[in-house]
């Protein structure tokens, strides 16, 4: 039943086949090479691979995929690493096959409003190459500004617009992509219909278990026309919560409805220098968006719902600068974390939206009785959280206690109803997670699945299923090039 | 004539399928075409697995057995003043959640918000090996495990039996306004679609109406807001605004498909705008009627008789002919999927 890997033929052979495939500096084997690649934004494990792969072209990826198929080589595709569930950490004795340099744009179509993109483009970037016709790509995880396409397509990422645009899923319309097989498939297309089963669907959110996308075709929404986004501070999260219920049962359907508490802003506040009402315990941003006429309707109808709900302040964005303001602070709340915190563990479960009052109230209990700081961010409109889990992995044992409350965590979210993850994934993160949602029969249909796209078990093993790989090392602190000031968490 | 089972649980479906080699779900046969299959196929009849289970309004989803007329549940929307917004078809004519699904047909609403691949959140279902198993959430936001639920859609039930469906809904708008855009031919009305989708409008539906004469353009939101929106419209495209009763006509006609021929093949396209004037030329010449849908993007076309080929790939709804014209071809990974969600072959294939 489980997917298990095939043992690697002869690595030596391997690498020099590599060698037939891309030129000496686009392979990469040294300690030091490797080191970068070790972990992803799951800073917590890390794992050297056998070698980096960094192909410019299709065709080259198609030749790694099927060179690692006849040598049975497990390989791991990498965008920019920023997986927050370990959906990139590499496999040992595996291949890690990076597509940033796939980062072409291969068409905009105005008229069709799609854009077809390699998997190495980075979200805004898509947006940007579009935004002169008026069109722009909406799903916006927090860390846009760096992640890409091919890796939004893997996780099936979200962002703070999901209540009303849906997940990446949502967006694609069609896919080019190499399985494990090593056979090209091409899913869906132009349209923004289809005829049978949607393989679209399917394939997006596969964690890179399939294999890898090679082209993909985005739908692109006319750009809102103005926005009217408001930042109000409360005394209580409770506070918060409930006027997000009176906003859901007022008929309104903002684009974002998003909830910060107050260690989130402690550290938003720092990072970004972003000045939130004091004294709250939470901050509500909610977004409207749409024709000036219908925002200026709806407008005073959500102005006048924030002000019954007593808030300490409540901050309309008067401009399109002080709306960047209120989401770049919103946005980097991740990585501003790290300034209270060495170590941390990002979640995403998910609760139905009217228990997320009590869901907080319990994560805050299970975070004092474990002494273990913990700071909400979350999507309050899809009821899914974000506890970012504060440890020190220096401190022995720190990261396994941390595990464990994040463990609790995820547990009350099934047993509300919810999920394990809204939008970053299972990934090596919670693969040990996964029975939590879904029973014997139903881990067995998935792992059919698998099977059929990828009968030896080369494709990201070790993601989303809790099958036997080699457990990856734990480490602490940033990532290394995040120690370096190169990247960040946003 | 096939033999036909009526599971009244979702114990007894996972019992139907177990009990015969070949099965294939039907719901209210709508859409008879679909289900039109070999006399050895047993039929499965959902109609006996009829009901909303579960609806929390403030979730935004609800979830409902499998046979459950699509009627039942947009009247139990309405009431608390929420809808599906891609306007699913048949109501009146009693199609099923679960026929809805199976067809993949999204109605004009489909525009906005997207269709029923952007709704379906979760199924239980009943795979090929005769298993109740439940995949996707039941919350508006999950990305645990492969999307099956999303597969699903349009998968003319050749790859599992649905029993239970969970969706996502919305807050229906306060109101809708419908304007009537006359055309002189497809390339105007291709043109129109075009234009009017890349527009600031947030459009609610773009059809291009069966009498091929006008594009029927409607938006949905607060009641002061329309009516300006529509002045601007009416500068740029020539039209009218039709009243609120003419306006339910039209898109309740559209719903129930009262525009096509009694007799003749009904087929479902997916096509882009720049696709229309062939197609539309086409059926022209074999004296059918075609109702664009999604701003150009999908299309119902109804023809007098049947013929070979529309120059699309088409799936046929509705009266005689193959399944199939121009079937598109399959993945190759099809086979394989197949075999992982239906390995003894029970359901018919997607070609029959």
């Amino acid at each position: 039943m489980s997917s298990t890997v095939a043992p690697a033929t002869d690595p030596a052979r391997f690498l020099q086949r590599l060698g037939d495939i891309l030129p000496p500096a686009r392979v990469l084997s040294g300690q030091a090479q490797l080191a970068a690649y070790e972990s992803d934004g799951l800073t917590a494990f890390r794992t050297a691979p056998l070698a980096i792969a960094v192909p410019e072209t299709q065709a080259e990826v198609i030749a790694l995929v099927r060179l690692c198929h006849a040598e049975k080589i497990p390989f791991v595709a990498r965008g920019s690493g920023t997986s927050l569930s370990g959906g990139s950490t590499p496999v040992a004795g595996g291949l890690v096959i990076t597509l940033n340099r796939l980062n072409r744009i291969l068409r905009v179509d105005p008229a069709q409003r799609l854009a077809v993109v390699e998997p190495g483009v980075i979200n805004t970037a898509v947006t940007l190459a579009v935004a002169s016709y008026g069109l722009h790509y909406a799903p916006d995880p927090s860390s846009q500004s760096i992640c890409t396409i091919g890796g939004n397509v893997a996780f099936n990422s979200g962002g703070a617009h999901c209540l009303k645009y849906g997940m990446t899923s949502n967006h694609v319309l069609g896919l080019k992509a190499i399985l494990a097989t090593g056979e090209v498939v091409e899913f869906g297309g132009a349209s923004r219909d289809q005829l049978g089963p949607d393989w679209c669907g399917l394939f997006v959110g596969n964690e890179g278990l399939f294999g890898i996308a090679l082209e993909i075709t985005l739908q692109l929404l006319p750009r809102a026309e103005v926005f009217h986004t408001v930042l109000a501070g409360y005394r209580t999260l409770e506070q918060a919560g409930d006027a997000v219920s009176a906003i859901i049962a007022s008929g309104l359907l903002p684009g974002a409805i998003e909830i910060m508490d107050a260690l989130a802003l402690e550290a938003a506040s720092a990072a970004v220098h972003a000045e939130y009402p004091p004294g709250c315990e939470a901050v509500l941003i909610v977004e409207l968006e749409g024709p000036r006429e219908v925002v200026a309707s709806q407008r005073p109808q959500l102005d006048a719902l924030i002000a019954a709900s007593n808030p300490v302040e409540a901050r309309p964005a008067r401009d399109a600068t002080e709306r960047a303001a209120i989401w770049k602070g919103r946005k980097s709340a991740f990585s501003a974390v790290g300034r209270l915190s060495p170590d941390f563990i990002v979640q995403d479960g998910v609760v139905p939206r009217r228990r997320l009052g009590e869901a907080l109230r319990r994560i805050a209990e299970m975070s004092r009785a474990a002494g273990i700081r913990c700071a909400n961010v979350f999507h309050a409109g899809d009821g899914n959280l974000h506890p970012l889990i504060l440890y020190n992995g220096t401190e022995s044992g720190a990261l396994e206690r941390a595990e464990i409350l994040a463990g609790k965590i995820l547990h009350m979210c099934v047993e509300m109803g919810g999920s394990i993850t809204g939008e970053h994934g299972v990934g090596l993160e919670k693969r040990d997670y996964l029975a939590t949602m879904f029973n014997a029969d139903e881990l067995d249909c998935l792992h059919r699945l698998r099977d059929a796209f990828d009968p030896l078990g080369l494709a990201n093993p070790g993601k989303m299923f809790p099958d036997g790989t080699a457990p990856a090392l734990a480490q602490h602190g940033l990532h290394p090039l995040e120690k370096a000031g190169l990247i960040s968490r946003e | 004539m096939n033999a036909t089972l009526t599971p009244n649980t979702l114990a007894e479906l996972a019992a139907a399928v177990r009990s015969a080699p070949h099965v294939l779900a039907i719901g209210a046969r709508t859409k008879p075409r679909l289900s039109a299959v070999a006399p050895d196929v047993t039929l499965i009849s959902t109609l006996g697995l009829s009901g909303i289970t579960e609806y929390q309004p403030d979730e935004f989803t609800f979830t409902a057995l499998a046979g459950t007329p699509l009627r039942e549940i947009t009247a139990t929307l309405a009431a608390r003043g929420q809808y599906l917004p891609f306007d699913p078809y048949l109501l009146d004519a009693g199609a099923t959640l679960g026929g809805t699904l199976a067809a993949g047909l999204s109605g004009p609403g489909r525009f906005r918000f997207g269709g029923l691949r952007d709704f379906i959140l979760g199924v239980r279902f009943v795979d090929g090996a005769g298993r109740l198993v439940r995949l996707g959430g039941k919350v508006v936001k999950n990305a645990a495990g492969f999307d099956v639920p999303k597969f699903f859609v349009g998968s003319l039930g050749r790859f599992g039996v649905f029993g239970e469906l969970t969706f996502k809904v919305f807050p229906r708008p306060a109101t809708t306004l419908t304007l009537r855009l006359p055309v002189a031919d497809a390339n105007a009305a291709s043109q129109i679609l075009t234009t009017a989708a890349g527009a600031r409008w947030e459009i609610d539906a773009l059809d291009l109406l069966p009498t091929a004469d006008a594009v029927a353009l409607r938006l949905a939101g607060p009641a002061a807001a329309l009516p300006l929106l529509a002045k601007e419209i009416l500068t740029r495209f020539p039209g009218e605004t039709l009243s609120a009763a003419t306006a339910d006509a039209l898109w309740a006609d559209l719903r129930e498909l009262r525009w096509t021929f009694t007799k003749g093949p009904l087929l479902k396209l997916a096509l882009t705008p720049a696709q229309l004037p062939a197609l539309a030329a086409t059926v022209r010449a074999h004296a059918g009627r075609i109702h664009v849908t999604a701003g150009g993007n999908a299309a119902l076309v109804s023809l007098p008789a049947t013929i070979a080929s529309l120059g699309l790939p088409a799936l046929t709804l509705r009266g005689p002919g193959p399944l199939w014209l121009d079937a598109p071809a399959p993945p190759a990974i099809a086979a394989a999927v197949k075999t992982a969600l239906d390995p003894q072959n029970r359901f018919p294939s997607l070609a029959a």
